[in-house]
C-alpha cells in the first residue's frame, strides 16, 4: 500500500471575478521512503495540490478527490481528526524561512510547542528532545541557541529550525515547498545534502516542492510536472531526464543553467503562465508551445504512457515519432552546451 | 532591556524640552503684550509696565523661557491664571482627575468592545456580524461627540432614567461642601454616558484596527507553520497570532490616551464634567494664557509618559525591538 494516494484531486476557489481552477485532476502516490518531486511554475498548481493534502487552505477552497494517507482517506477529514495527523505523523517546510517562524516566541518554544501538541510529556522532556533535533539538523551550540529569537538566526538556520521543527515527531512524509528558493546557491546545498541524509536517518518519504530541476536531479526518485493546475509528465526520474515527452519540460529543461562560457543565454519558455480563472482551451501550455498545432487549441490531451515505459505518462498530441526527433535536436544541443562547458 | 529603557527616557526628556519650547513660544511670544493680557482692559500703560516687569517679559526670551522651565521642573509651577490669579498648577490637579476618569474608564469601556468584536470580524470576514460591526464602525466614525453624547443622554439618562446625565463625582469619598455627590459608586454612575459616548467613538476605529491587524496576522507564514504543526485555530488565534496583532494597536491606543487626555472637549462639554478639555476652552476664550500653555504642557507630558510605556510595552511585546534598535 502506498504511504499517499491521491486520486482525481481538484482544489478550487470561488472568487469575485470567477472559480480558479488552481488543482484540476492531479494523481500521484508515493511509497514509503521515496522522494516525489513535483515541478512547475509559479501558480502551476503545485503548492496548492501539497496545501490541499494537508488540509492547510482556507475554508472558501472548495475540494474533491480522494487523498488516502496509510489507507485512511484524509480529504474532508475533520480539522480535530486532520490536527492529529499534521505535525504527527506528515510534517510540512515552507518556502520562506524569514517568515515561517513566529517572530515574537522563542526558536525552543515553537520547537516544544510541536512536541507537546502531539505528546504527553512535560515541558522537561519537549525541551529535551528540541535541542537533540537542533543538535541534529547541526545547528552550533544547540543548547544555548533555544534561548534565541528567529531574527537572530540566519536564513539557512531559520530552514534548518524549519525542518528540525517539521521532523521533531518522527512524520512518515516531510512535505517540502521550495525549502531552498529563498537561500543562497551554498546554503541551498547545504540544506538539500542535509534533508538526504535526515532521510536516511528517519525513513521518510520526502515531496520536494520546486521550480528547479537540479534540485529534482539530486533528490528525487519520482518526477511530476505541473502546468496550469495539471500533471503534464510523470515519470521515473532517470527516464525523464532521459527522454522527456513534454514540450514545457523541454523547456524547463533547456532553461536548466549550465556551466557554459560560449553560450551566455539561457533558453527561456516564451510568455506567461496560464490564468488559471480563465485557462487556455485545449492544452494550458499551447501558446506558449512552439510545436502546438489546431488540435492543440482545441482538445485537451490526456495522461497517456509513453512507447517504451508504460509508467511514464505525459500530455501531448505530437505523435511519437516526432516527439522522439524533436528530443534528439534538444539532447545534442544541451550535450553540446555541457561539452563545450567542459 | 535596561539600555533601551535608559535610551527611551532619554528621548522622553529631549522630547518634553522640544514640546515645552513649543508650547511656551506658542503662547507667550506671538501674542502681542502679555502683559497686557494679564493686566486686564482697563489698565494703564504704567501698570502695564510694571506688570510686564512682575512677569519677567523685559528679559530676552531664552531668559524666559528658562525661568518658565525653572518654575516648571523646581517648582512644579506652571505660572497664575490672568483671570483670577489662581495657579495654574492647582487647576489642572483639579480638572485632570475629570478628564482621567474619562479617559481611563472610557479606554477600558473602548478595548473591552473593540477587541473581541475586532477579532471575531476578522475570523469570519463578510458575516453578518462582521457587517454590522462595520456599519457600527461606519456610524461611530461619521457621528460627532456632541450627537452621540445628546442621544445617550436623552436616551438612556432621560427616556429611560437609567443614569444621571451630568455631572462628575469624586471617586474618593468627600465630605466637604460644595461636593454635591462623591465616592466610587456615584462616581461609577455619572461616568457610564461619558464612557459610552467615548467607547462609541474609540471603538469604532479600533475595531477596524483590530480587524485589519488581525487579518493580516492570519495570513502570516508562521501561522500557516502552526497549523502545519497541528495547533487548534484556537491555539493559533491566541499563542500565534494576538500577540502579533496586538504591536499596532498598542502604538495607537499610547497616542490616542496621551491626546484624550489633553482635553476630551466635546464629550466633558455635554455631560458638564469640569475636566481639562472644558478649562482649556474657557482659558482660550478669556485670553487666560498660562492656563492655556499649562494645560498643553500636561498633555505633552501626557502624550510622552503614554509613548514612553508603548515603547517599553512593544519592547516587551516584540523581541526584535529590545534587541536591535
Amino acid at each position: 500500500m502506498p504511504l499517499i494516494e491521491v486520486t482525481d484531486l481538484q482544489t478550487r476557489f470561488r472568487t469575485d471575478d470567477g472559480i480558479v481552477k488552481a488543482v484540476s485532476g492531479v494523481s500521484f502516490s508515493l511509497e514509503r521512503g521515496e522522494t516525489l518531486g513535483v515541478v512547475g511554475e509559479s501558480g502551476s498548481g503545485k503548492s496548492v495540490t501539497f496545501l490541499t493534502v494537508m488540509g492547510l487552505l482556507e475554508k472558501t477552497a472548495e475540494t474533491s478527490g480522494s487523498v488516502r494517507f496509510d489507507g485512511e482517506e484524509i480529504l474532508g477529514l475533520s480539522m480535530a481528526r486532520l490536527r492529529r495527523i499534521r505535525g504527527q505523523r506528515m510534517g510540512m517546510i515552507f518556502q520562506d524561512p524569514m517568515t515561517s517562524l513566529n517572530p515574537v516566541k522563542k526558536i525552543g518554544w515553537q520547537l516544544e510547542e510541536a512536541v507537546l501538541l502531539h505528546n504527553d510529556v512535560n515541558r522537561k522532556e519537549a525541551r529535551r528532545r528540541s535541542v537533540a533535533i537542533l543538535e541534529e539538523v547541526e545547528i552550533p551550540r544547540a543548547d544555548t541557541r533555544i534561548d534565541d529569537y528567529p531574527h537572530q538566526f540566519s536564513g539557512g538556520m531559520r530552514q534548518r529550525v524549519m525542518i528540525a521543527m517539521a521532523l521533531i515527531n518522527n512524520p512518515e512524509i516531510l512535505i517540502a515547498d521550495e525549502p531552498t528558493t529563498a537561500l543562497d546557491v551554498t546554503t541551498q546545498a547545504q540544506i538539500l545534502r542535509l534533508m538526504g541524509r535526515l532521510q536516511q536517518e528517519h525513513e521518510m518519504a520526502i515531496v520536494m516542492i520546486t521550480h528547479d530541476l537540479g534540485v529534482v536531479a539530486e533528490l528525487a526518485d519520482e518526477v511530476i510536472v505541473m502546468y496550469g493546475g495539471r500533471v503534464v509528465e510523470q515519470a521515473n526520474v532517470d527516464n525523464l531526464f532521459a527522454k522527456a515527452e513534454m514540450p514545457y519540460t523541454w523547456g524547463l529543461l533547456g532553461s536548466l543553467p549550465r556551466l557554459n562560457l560560449e553560450t551566455t543565454r539561457l533558453e527561456q519558455i516564451p510568455g506567461q503562465p496560464p490564468s488559471l480563472l480563465h485557462p487556455p482551451t485545449g492544452c494550458a501550455f499551447n501558446p506558449r508551445c512552439a510545436y502546438a498545432f489546431d488540435r492543440c487549441r482545441e482538445e485537451l490531451p490526456e495522461l497517456r504512457p509513453a512507447a517504451q515505459e508504460h509508467a511514464h505518462l505525459f500530455r501531448c498530441h505530437l505523435g511519437d515519432e516526432e516527439r522522439a526527433r524533436i528530443w534528439a535536436e534538444k539532447k545534442a544541443a544541451f550535450a553540446a552546451a555541457a561539452g563545450s562547458a567542459a | 532591556m535596561t539600555a533601551f529603557v535608559i535610551r527611551r527616557l532619554f528621548w522622553a526628556i529631549f522630547l518634553f524640552l522640544v514640546a515645552t519650547i513649543a508650547a511656551y513660544v506658542l503662547f507667550f511670544i506671538i501674542p502681542t503684550n502679555p502683559a497686557a493680557l494679564a493686566a486686564g482692559k482697563a489698565a494703564t500703560p504704567v501698570v502695564v509696565k510694571h506688570i510686564s516687569h512682575v512677569m519677567h517679559l523685559d528679559l530676552p526670551i531664552y531668559q524666559q523661557y528658562w525661568l518658565f522651565l525653572w518654575n516648571m521642573v523646581r517648582h512644579g509651577s506652571l505660572g497664575y491664571s490672568f483671570v483670577n490669579q489662581l495657579p495654574v498648577r492647582g487647576l489642572i490637579r483639579q480638572d485632570a482627575p475629570v478628564t482621567m476618569s474619562l479617559v481611563f474608564g472610557g479606554a477600558v469601556f473602548w478595548l473591552a468592545l473593540s477587541i473581541p468584536v475586532g477579532i471575531i470580524s476578522a475570523l469570519r470576514p463578510r458575516s453578518i456580524l462582521d457587517r454590522s460591526a462595520m456599519i457600527f464602525v461606519l456610524i461611530g466614525i461619521s457621528a460627532h461627540p456632541v450627537w452621540i453624547g445628546l442621544i445617550l443622554a436623552y436616551l438612556i439618562g432621560y427616556r429611560l432614567g437609567l443614569t444621571p446625565i451630568s455631572n462628575y463625582c469624586p471617586l474618593v469619598p468627600s465630605h466637604s461642601i460644595g461636593v454635591p455627590c462623591s465616592g466610587p459608586l456615584q462616581w461609577f454612575e455619572h461616568m457610564i454616558l461619558p464612557w459610552m459616548t467615548f467607547m462609541l467613538l474609540f471603538a469604532a476605529l479600533y475595531v477596524r484596527l483590530i480587524r485589519a491587524t488581525v487579518i493580516e496576522t492570519m495570513s502570516e507564514d508562521f501561522v500557516r507553520t502552526a497549523r502545519a504543526k497541528g495547533a487548534s485555530s484556537g491555539r493559533v488565534l491566541v499563542q500565534h497570532v494576538l500577540r502579533n496583532s496586538m504591536l499596532p494597536v498598542v502604538t495607537i491606543l499610547g497616542m490616542d490616551l496621551g491626546l484624550a487626555l489633553g482635553g476630551a472637549v466635546f464629550t466633558e462639554t455635554v455631560f458638564s464634567l469640569h475636566g481639562l478639555g472644558q478649562q482649556l476652552i474657557t482659558a482660550a476664550t478669556s485670553d487666560d494664557l498660562p492656563v492655556v500653555t499649562g494645560i498643553l504642557v500636561f498633555a505633552c507630558i501626557a502624550v510622552i509618559v503614554f509613548n514612553f510605556i508603548v515603547d517599553v510595552a512593544y519592547a516587551w511585546l516584540d523581541p526584535r525591538i529590545r534587541l536591535t534598535t
